[in-house]
């Protein structure tokens, strides 16, 4: 690259001119960044699920119970390899505001269903033994700086109410950056010694792994045509369709977020178009000089562009690298109210891809005028 | 702890430079007043370079106009929740349910409740609706997938409790029949529940008889039917219902209607106004999204300031000769300062106007989200506010001075010879 220096040159000629477009554009790919890991955090669900896993509610309302006697038929159906039945406990930590959710669980074949969930095998151990035992995500202990041995108290309002207390014998980590490691499980025997009688013998829903994926379809409906005309009927979905379910609720936010991403974008476009714009308006005259000793048409394009393309990266650069550090911290300020914030690679590349695009594309219009000038005229003006 | 330390430094930073734009924003609106540049040097030198202050001016607008829109969106969203509520009416829960999800309250309890101080009664008798609530899933219209809609059981008077509910269509349901009035956000959202349809769901079969307005609140996306068949079809209790719901003779008989419940050893019960009870479900939401909101408009702000530096610096550098012909002729470096002030508060100003303008039409626009404390969905309109408008403009003024500041300082610190001799 022979004329990289005097690219660098005229670059630095302004230097609060550069800071400034460089901030722009930094600043527009770090909200970029940012919107990304939003949007990410509203569609977690979806991500995390098994492609062979699925759930079973029942089929009048999800908040509605089903009966435990359905799990031997299940188990019966071919194809399935693992169930296990979680409930739902909603109890509260201390106050409202520390929400995290609690299940109660088949402590047989949770792990089997939920392979990518790993507790070290001793902690697992301990915590069959123990009637109040629990395991915690590896997030939900950090956050309440719980440690094993621990006793946590959770209040409930639901199944005869009062306050539970628990046993912490493990904690569990996600095998992938985008597991959910804010759950708290319990032992069924525990729930079911303590409810009253008329939510014993519930569970709120089952998950069970088929042997196929491709089976899963028959599955589903083998289940439900099994319990069809029951006092309990069911609705047997893939996980990554009961997720769905829930993300899609959540509304337009992913529609809002894109929405305000491109009016960002649009923005930035402008504002990086004008400032090219104006850095060759004010050096028409030099460029005219450069085609009059011999630069041909396109090598002043390319100039132009060059100059474009080095701001868009270094600014891509600077913006993507602040979200890269911030993210982190901005996920732990935001815990509780939000999913956790990953910076996924994706989001990376296409702000990268986005920012070169921007750049070329702002640096092609005065480009392109600057590359059709006649040498004279520009000669001519001041 | 350092995420504290960090929001701290952001909090006491936003305070400086709110306080300094303020100062700037006074003294660049006084300019024209004090014996100045002439107001027409501005207008006409905005003329001479129009692309670049028309970039600036989308900057702004665009930044103003995303304030704006995720604002009233939160608003709009507390505002459905709190028309829930009407100040004359007290809703009961048991003791510790942070919401009517978990609650539970016996008949026994309810015909101790009838019986209280304070409420209202008709020719019928007490006006108190015991409620269910189930969520029921339902297909959108939009996209056929499946969304959760709360259905509420209600007793039949419920329309002397909820006084600003308003039957739109046919009539209300008849007790003990198998029939559902539907909300008129909930009728136009789901496939199936228009005036007329018949409906399957929990193993019983159901009319739509009519639809009701209930002015905007959260019980236009919700449907509702006879609470002691909604028990039999959810395969509940019939002697449990969820919430309990009074009318009050009236406000000011809330805290004797209240302390009866509470001092009542048969009773465990929890007694919130109903007004207030809804204003605490918004909370969750509204705060994600005013949080969210307010940090995109923040790194948007920092954005768009850096695009007025650089519209302003040019300009500056553009008209090196004409503010040193403006000094020579006796103008002071103050002078020149509120002048470059003053255009930078006027590019902004429209700006500012512009993007409200732009995001006006959003005003009464539906959406719907999950209302994660019923795990139902809940539709709500952006609600822009005359105090919001008035936000945005100042939040684009102070953008004007942050972008205008710096280089107006400059422009006045130019030594004067040096520049007359430029070029």
């Amino acid at each position: 690259m022979k004329y990289s220096r005097l690219i660098l040159a005229n670059l630095f000629r302004k230097k609060i001119r550069l800071a400034l477009t460089l901030g722009s554009f930094a600043v527009a790919l770090f909200l970029f960044a940012f919107l990304g890991v939003v949007k990410d955090a509203f569609n977690r669900g979806m991500d995390v699920a098994g492609a062979d896993r699925l759930v079973i509610i029942n089929r009048t309302s999800i908040i509605n119970p089903i009966p435990l006697s359905y799990r031997d038929k299940i188990l019966r159906i071919p194809g399935v390899t693992y169930v296990t039945h979680n409930n739902w406990f909603g109890g509260v930590y201390q106050d409202e505001k520390n929400f995290f959710p609690q299940f109660v669980i088949d402590p047989e074949n949770q792990r089997q269903v939920y392979p990518e969930l790993i507790v070290p095998e001793d902690q697992w151990n301990a915590f069959l033994k123990d009637r109040q035992g629990a395991i915690a995500g590896a997030e939900t202990a950090e956050r309440f700086h719980w440690k094993i041995g621990d006793r946590i108290p959770i209040k409930t309002t639901l199944y005869g109410g009062g306050s539970w207390e628990f046993n912490l014998d493990g904690i569990y980590h996600g095998a992938r950056a985008q597991d959910d490691e804010t759950q708290f499980w319990f032992q069924w025997d525990y729930f079911e010694e303590r409810v009253p009688d008329r939510d014993k013998g519930r569970t709120g829903w089952y998950v069970l792994r088929v042997k196929s994926v491709d089976d899963s379809v028959r599955v589903a409906k083998t289940i439900d045509d099994e319990f069809a005309n029951s006092p309990f009927e069911t609705r047997t979905q893939t996980e990554s369709a009961f997720q769905a379910s829930w993300a899609k609720q959540t509304g337009n936010i992913s529609f809002l977020i894109l929405a305000i991403g491109t009016v960002v974008f649009l923005t930035l476009l402008l504002v990086t178009g004008n400032t090219m714009a104006i850095s060759v308006r004010e050096r028409i005259g030099e460029l005219g000089v450069l085609k009059a000793i011999g630069f041909s048409d396109l090598t002043v394009l390319f100039f132009v562009l060059g100059e474009s393309l080095v701001i868009a990266l270094g600014g891509a650069a600077l913006g993507l690298g602040l979200a890269v550090f911030t993210v982190p911290v901005l996920s732990k300020a935001l815990n509780g109210l939000l999913p956790r914030l990953i910076l996924d690679r994706s989001v990376l590349v296409t702000g990268l891809v986005t920012a070169i695009l921007v750049g070329l594309i702002s640096g092609l219009l005065p480009g392109i005028s600057a590359m059709r000038m006649r040498v004279v005229n520009a000669l001519r003006r001041v | 702890m350092g995420a504290k330390l960090f929001f701290g430094f952001l909090v006491t930073l936003l305070a400086v430079i709110v306080l300094v734009s303020i100062a700037g924003i006074i003294a660049g609106l006084l300019a024209p007043l004090i014996g100045n540049v002439p107001v027409s040097y501005n207008f006409r030198s905005i003329r001479a370079r129009w692309t670049s202050t028309i970039v600036a001016v989308l900057g702004i607008a665009g930044t103003v106009g995303v304030f704006v829109a995720m604002l009233s969106l939160a608003h709009g969203f507390k505002a459905t929740l709190v028309a829930s509520g009407s100040p004359g009416n007290a809703l009961l829960l048991r003791a510790g349910s942070p919401s009517e999800m978990m609650g539970g309250v016996t008949l026994d309890s309810v015909k101790i409740v009838q019986d209280a101080p304070g409420i209202a009664r008709d020719g019928a008798g007490p006006l108190i609706t015991q409620e269910v609530v189930g969520v029921i899933p339902f297909p959108l219209i939009t996209t056929g997938t499946d969304a959760n809609v709360q259905v509420r059981g209600v007793s039949p008077n419920v329309l002397r409790i909820r006084t600003f509910v308003k039957m739109e269509q046919g009539r209300m349901f008849q007790p003990g029949l198998s029939e559902l009035v539907i909300g008129k956000n909930a009728a136009k959202t789901y496939a199936g529940l228009k005036l007329g349809d018949d409906v399957a769901f929990g193993g019983g079969n159901w009319k739509v008889v009519g639809v009701f307005d209930a002015g905007g609140s959260a019980f236009d996306s919700e449907v509702w039917c006879d609470s002691k068949i909604l028990n039999d079809v959810l395969k509940r209790p019939d002697n449990i219902f969820q919430s309990v719901t009074v009318h009050l003779t009236s406000p000011a008989d809330f805290q004797q209607f209240k302390d009866a419940i509470v001092a009542d050893p048969r009773l465990n019960l929890d007694v919130t106004r109903e007004i207030d009870y809804y204003a605490k479900q918004s909370t969750v939401m509204t705060t994600l999204i005013t949080v969210l909101g307010g940090m995109v408009a923040a790194v948007m702000a920092i954005g768009a300031v850096f695009g007025a530096l650089n519209t302003m610096y040019s300009a500056v550098a553009e008209r090196g000769r004409e503010i040193a012909t403006m000094r020579a002729l006796g103008f002071s470096s103050w002078n020149v300062i509120l002048s470059f002030l003053f255009e930078a508060l006027l590019i902004s100003f429209v700006g500012g106007v512009l993007g409200c303008l732009a995001v006006l039409p959003l005003n009464g626009l539906t959406t719907s989200t999950m209302n994660f404390q019923t795990f139902s969905n809940l539709a709500f309109a952006f609600k822009i506010t005359l105090d919001l408008l008035l936000m945005g403009v100042l939040f684009a003024l102070i953008m004007g001075i942050l972008g205008g500041m710096f280089p107006a300082i400059r422009a006045a610190r130019l030594p004067v010879a040096q520049a007359l001799r430029d070029l």
